[in-house]
């Protein structure tokens, strides 16, 4: 069990390109972390530096409170689960996770109460003694993590692990891979590109964008204050929609002018901290599940609504999609099944204004 | 890459001179294990490939007794030479012929291999490939007393559907057909079993979608297959003749260079000259006139694998 | 399937001729393939008959010389009853095992080094190994024969053993790197994470996964040396230091009568070794003949 630091850490490229541009990171005892970002963000190459499959170009990493820059990746105390799952496809499954024990001269007794515990904890007891090639994606998974299990490693490090599994299967071993943490409680560092496994494994998630870090957070607040446009757009599904608009008004009451003429009023709350910003503009930013069809909103306050006629409706069930244009930008809306709209139709929509934000298209913050 | 990156950080934080250090101490020592690792294959490569060529380069300078250096003398005295110019031709007449030959027999067989029910042709490919599988100098030996003037078995054949009886290896041209008869015969199920692979290796959804797009076989064949393999036939050709080229065994067996010389090749002659008569400097020369055909091969065999490799990513 | 829109006329012929152009193209396959396999085992064949024949059965011109009316071993027994003969397979033997040992001990070496550890001149040294395939031994053995003789190896199979890895270390090599190419760049890491170093990464993952192309190379080197004709027809003229191949051409042939049955019988024997080895390892024997072009 170990605390990770990472202290400006680079990693230059030969030609000088940065896939990491000096990032920092703290991560506490048994705390379950996130690399999450598109992919080229620099989150796998942190990750292996940590592993030590790759060299650092500058800066230090601590991992249980001793540098380990110049610690080869066998020395660091971690285990690594990898994308394709890196099996060794000649041994079996139980010798798929002795090995790295074996190779530390553990002695056989102890190697085998090791591997029946992961095997017990992973439920692969029937599976020890065939070969990675009889197995399941599910199956090569648990497998690869029953070899970070037994090593009982300071660290934990997954690569995308969850990448060459399909729908429902990836769904069913992100609990899998929560429950197993529950349990052992290791020091974990995950990478993805997928935003919802991390907002669902995560304790706290480190947004990355190229080679620098976004914004670091518990899953909730990524989700309602993001500090950036990019962590505003990357967190939620269907993302966030943005149009430009202009802040009018003076301090006691601002409005946000949207294009084809909408006037959105400010809610109150807000005005003293958009005031300095009154007459600019600005990116308005709203998510589609705060963009609604007006019957669920008639209780709440600070509520705009506008008409607009979506070209595009995708009924998913349990929501109804409706993607319309304004000057050129594509906006989606969240709405009940119940409420039927058809294409060109035009129909009210309400926005929630508590939940909006705005940013500033100068620095991309959120105002 | 990881020698650039301790250089980075041993520039960047000379602080850290003691770790920085450490760190190239183990790319270097990376570098050294690989080294070693490779230190026989430089040997055998340095030592008996490059520096034999290098040697064949100067000893082909000398004179017959190895006493004074004579320049060109030996390859001029050579391309004076008659019986030389004879091995050239034929040389030449001999890669070429039994190249094409080989090739096309190759792919109609790959081609009627890959034409029957999958689990057969195990059984096919596994007889048609026992040519390729005997030591050539020991089935030539075969062949060898298959042409035999008086006990010839060929010609037992022929002379039922009365066809007269062939000299084999007494005339020149039969003895040239012969020899690239039998390097036919052995290379052959070599082509046959690339082609195959080639042949394998082309999806059948594109067969699937030449047919749906109007595509007749022949069609299909033109420009499905034929794109799709062009660039293992041109290795497989070039390779083949590089070997083909420099053959020695089936010369050796089958005609000795005979009749009156007329067979002989670059690699039978080199022999004649250079051991058996003693005169090791011309006998260089004769094998280096090989060398600048063998590197143009050589060259375009280097082209066409880069380029697949390209294809490949 | 809208099959009931077309006339069922035109169904009818279109299917049949589909049918029969299928069946056509099948005939002609076969047809190919038997009168191709029937040439190719023609010349095998017939040494087999001839090696069963007696020698006053040989010379007997009356006969269809491709059946054998009293057949004998006594061709077989003559020769391995010959110590010559026996000192040829000895010798192919000793050479061959120990250019095979040389060949994989250098060529997986060197293969790892240069499939995993990329270093100054390492992609160079991968097309040099690539280059030396492509050099045939008729280039060179007029100077590798000053070569040996300056190390008073002519003669001996010790000089053979010295010189076969230049046929087969390169392509050993080449197939071994295409070998550990692929297999992926993860493994590695994951051993290097279990706290592998260096040789335990070659001996406990890289070696057992690329078996096949172990095997592959182990057959091609085998077969190269058993094979190998201009080396020894060069360097070796006194009998008892001749492999096989030399042995059976120079030294069974004697004056002007051909012991021809004992020629066909030896040349038999010698060919065994590798047809075996094909018999019972086809899939590896034909993986490693095609890998140079498919996975250089």
């Amino acid at each position: 069990m170990a605390q990770v630091h990472l202290r400006k850490i680079v990693k230059e490229y030969e030609g000088g390109v940065q896939a990491v541009k000096g990032i920092d990171l703290d991560i506490a005892d048994h705390e379950f972390v996130v690399l999450v970002g598109p992919s080229g963000c620099g989150k796998s190459t942190t990750l292996r530096m940590i592993a030590g499959l790759e060299e650092i170009s500058s800066g230090e990493i601590d991992i249980g409170g001793s540098i380990v820059n110049d610690v080869p990746p066998r020395d660091r105390d971690i285990a690594m689960v990898f994308q394709n799952y890196a099996l060794y496809p000649h041994m079996t499954v139980y010798d798929n996770m002795a090995f790295g024990l074996m190779l530390r001269k553990f002695d056989k007794t102890e190697i085998k109460r090791r591997v029946e515990n992961a095997a017990k904890i992973l439920d692969i007891g029937m599976l020890l003694d065939r070969k990675p090639k009889a197995l399941s994606g599910g199956q090569r998974q648990r497998v690869a993590m029953g070899r970070a299990i037994v090593r009982d490693p300071a660290v934990f490090l997954f690569d995308e692990p969850l990448s060459n599994l399909d729908a429902k299967l990836r769904v069913q071993m992100r609990t899998e891979i929560k429950k197993v943490h529950q349990t052992v409680k290791t020091t974990t560092i995950y990478v993805t590109h997928d935003q919802i496994e991390a907002m669902t494994l995560a304790d706290r998630v480190v947004v990355m964008n190229h080679g620098n870090i976004e914004q670091v957070g518990p899953p909730q607040e990524l989700y309602h204050h993001p500090r950036t446009r990019f962590v505003a757009g990357f967190i939620g599904s269907p993302s966030m929609n943005f149009m430009p608009a202009k802040l009018e008004g003076n301090g006691a009451a601002l409005t946000l002018h949207l294009p084809d003429g909408i006037r959105l009023p400010i809610p109150a709350a807000r005005t003293a901290r958009y005031a300095p910003h009154a007459g600019k503009d600005v990116l308005f930013g709203i998510r589609p599940e705060h963009l609604t069809e007006t019957r669920q909103t008639e209780h709440r306050a600070n509520v705009a609504v506008f008409e607009a006629a979506p070209e595009v409706v995708e009924p998913m069930g349990m929501e109804t999609l409706l993607h319309f244009w304004m000057q050129g930008h594509e906006i989606c809306a969240r709405f009940d099944p119940a409420v039927e709209v058809s294409p060109g139709q035009r129909v009210p929509m309400a926005v929630d204004m508590d939940q909006m934000h705005l940013i500033d298209p100068q620095t991309d913050l959120v105002l | 890459m990881a020698a650039d990156g301790t250089l980075v950080v041993a520039e960047a934080r000379p602080a850290g001179h003691g770790r920085a250090s450490t760190l190239q101490r183990f790319a270097r020592r990376r570098s050294t294990i690989a080294f070693l690792m490779t230190l026989p294959l430089i040997a055998i490569i340095g030592g008996l490939v490059a520096y034999p060529a290098a040697y064949a380069m100067y000893l082909s300078t000398l004179n017959r007794r190895m006493t004074a250096n004579i320049g060109l003398g030996n390859f001029e005295i050579l391309l004076e030479n008659d019986t030389f110019r004879a091995v050239i031709w034929q040389s030449c007449i001999f890669a070429i012929g039994a190249v094409v030959a080989k090739a096309l027999i190759g792919f109609w067989l790959a081609h009627m291999l890959h034409a029957i029910p999958a689990k057969g042709q195990r059984k096919w490919r596994g007889m048609l490939l026992v040519p390729w599988v005997i030591p050539p100098a020991l089935s030539t030996l075969g062949w060898w007393w298959m042409f035999d003037p008086s006990y010839s078995s060929i010609n037992w054949i022929l002379n039922i559907f009365a066809v007269p009886s062939v000299p084999w290896l007494g005339e020149p041209w039969w003895a040239r057909i012969s020899v690239i008869m039998v390097n036919v015969w052995y290379g052959s199920p070599f082509f046959m079993i690339m082609y195959l692979a080639a042949l394998k290796s082309v999806p059948d959804q594109l067969y699937e979608a030449a047919a749906i797009d109007g595509a007749t076989g022949w069609q299909g064949l033109r420009y499905v297959t034929l794109p799709m393999m062009q660039n293992i036939i041109s290795i497989t050709v070039l390779f083949s003749l590089i070997v083909t080229f420099a053959n020695y065994d089936i010369v050796r067996v089958l005609t000795n260079g005979g009749p009156r010389d007329m067979t002989q090749v670059f690699a039978s002659y080199a022999f004649q000259v250079g051991i058996l008569s003693g005169n090791l400097p011309r006998g260089a020369a004769v094998s280096l006139f090989m060398f600048p055909v063998l590197a143009i091969f050589a060259y375009f065999i280097l082209r066409g694998i880069n380029r697949r490799n390209k294809e490949q990513m | 399937m809208s099959a009931t829109a077309i006339p069922a006329s035109y169904t009818g012929r279109k299917l049949g001729s589909l049918r029969s152009e299928r069946r056509w193209a099948l005939w002609v396959a076969y047809a190919s393939l038997i009168i191709a396999c029937i040439i190719f085992l023609a010349p095998p064949f017939y040494m087999l008959v001839t090696s069963l024949k007696s020698s006053a059965e040989i010379s007997n011109l009356s006969g269809n010389p491709w059946l054998v009316k009293a057949p004998t071993l006594e061709n077989y027994i003559e020769l391995i009853n010959n110590p010559l003969f026996r000192g040829f397979f000895w010798n192919s033997i000793i050479i061959t095992v120990c250019v095979v040992i040389i060949s994989m001990v250098v060529s997986v070496l060197a293969a790892f080094a240069l499939a995993r550890m990329k270093f100054w001149g390492s992609q160079m040294l991968a097309t040099g190994v690539f280059l030396t395939y492509l050099v045939p031994d008729t280039l060179l053995f007029i100077p590798l024969y000053q070569i040996v003789g300056g190390l008073g190896l002519l003669n001996s199979i010790w000089g053979l053993v010295l010189i076969y890895p230049t046929l087969t270390v390169p392509f050993c090599t080449w197939i071994m790197i295409g070998y550990f190419a692929s297999i992926p760049k993860e493994l590695d890491e994951a051993a290097l994470i279990d706290g592998a170093n260096w040789m335990q990464m070659l001996t406990k993952i890289f070696i057992p996964v690329a078996l096949p192309g172990i095997i592959a190379a182990t057959i091609f080197a085998f077969t190269v040396s058993w094979a190998a004709f201009v080396y020894p027809t060069a360097f070796v003229t006194t009998p008892d230091q001749m492999p096989l191949t030399i042995g059976v051409v120079s030294q069974l042939i004697r004056g002007d009568t051909f012991a021809w049955g004992q020629i066909m019988a030896g040349a038999l024997m010698a060919a065994l070794p590798p047809v075996v080895v094909y018999a019972f390892l086809m899939d590896y024997y034909i993986a490693g003949l095609t890998a140079g072009a498919t996975k250089g």
